[in-house]
């Protein structure tokens, strides 16, 4: 079970208020793009053991996007953050660092 | 012309707390910049209600003001008042990006009271009841079993509950079945 806080609403509430979408970060490659890249952005996602970058949606609530930082393993949720940024923020970056010396996720460490 | 009806015609079940569905309520759905000045004015102007902070809910007489997400209010009125206070939040907002919608027949509205009106919602929604946590003057919009609904409660004794009318019935029996006499858990008293 995971327990989530919604930055936009501030409300904490368990993983059945919220509905999961996907990896967080990703780089559309939309029309005009080639097919590897297409290809790429479509299918190959992140699939870790442990540190991940997520995409949830306050569903039965303020009806908010946002991202998520937590751990598949453990299932620790390291922080919730804006959707409206392009990383993740430094203090849930250390805090990630303070946990899993030498993590990394797809660009970031 | 057919007269509106509430969903369930006030359905009503006295358990160890009494379960009523409400009837008609005015609703509208108030959409824009929650910060700007103009969106304030036009709120306490219309309503009467001052705007309402984050998962807040304020009550003037017979209207409130809820704060349902960062950019959305639920406004609250007589169920007659509803075109007319449209018409007002209009043309008060006139020349924003807004957007305001009647959404009175789309919704159900029920009523709880007794003393352990706490226990009811806590049985079916994953949201901490302890007094300590939600209050009077605090809206949560969450899940009800498998249904989106928002609460609140008006006093310590007394909780409102609107969700889709789509689902009232399945609404009413959630509740019903939680409020049954022996099922008390006594958990809040």
């Amino acid at each position: 079970m995971l327990i989530l806080e919604c930055p936009c609403c501030g409300v904490t509430g368990e993983e059945t208020e919220f509905a999961g979408g996907g990896e967080a970060h990703l780089k559309r490659f939309g029309p005009g793009s080639s097919d590897d890249e297409f290809h790429t952005y479509l299918f190959a996602k992140e699939n870790p053991k442990g540190v991940h970058f997520e995409r949830w949606r306050h569903a039965n609530g303020c009806g908010k996007w946002f991202l998520a930082a937590r751990n598949t393993m453990t299932l620790e949720v390291y922080g919730t953050y804006s959707a409206q940024t392009y990383e993740p923020p430094q203090d849930i970056k250390d805090k990630i660092s303070a946990k899993v010396p030498g993590w990394s996720w797809r660009e970031f460490s | 012309m057919s007269s509106a009806v509430s969903a369930l015609g006030g359905a009503r079940y006295e358990g160890y707390v009494r379960v009523e569905e409400q009837g008609l309520r005015g609703m509208i759905t108030l959409r824009g910049d929650l910060n700007s000045a103009k969106m304030k004015k036009a709120v306490l102007d219309v309503t009467g209600v001052k705007l309402p902070k984050q998962r807040e809910i304020l009550h003037e007489g017979d209207k409130a003001v809820a704060w349902m997400s960062p950019d959305e209010l639920l406004v609250m009125v007589p169920y007659d008042a509803v075109s007319e206070t449209l018409a007002s939040l209009e043309k008060a907002l006139k020349g924003n990006h807004f957007l305001a919608v009647i959404v009175s027949d789309a919704r159900a509205v029920f009523c709880l009271s007794g003393d352990d009106v706490r226990e009811i919602v806590a049985k079916l929604c994953p949201v901490d009841m302890a007094p300590t946590t939600f209050a009077p003057g605090q809206i949560r919009r969450t899940r009800m079993a498998q249904i989106a609904a928002a609460f609140w409660m008006t006093s310590e004794k007394q909780i409102e509950i609107v969700c889709f009318r789509s689902v009232a019935q399945y609404a009413f029996d959630l509740l019903k079945d939680a409020a049954e006499p022996r099922g008390e858990v006594g958990a809040f008293l």
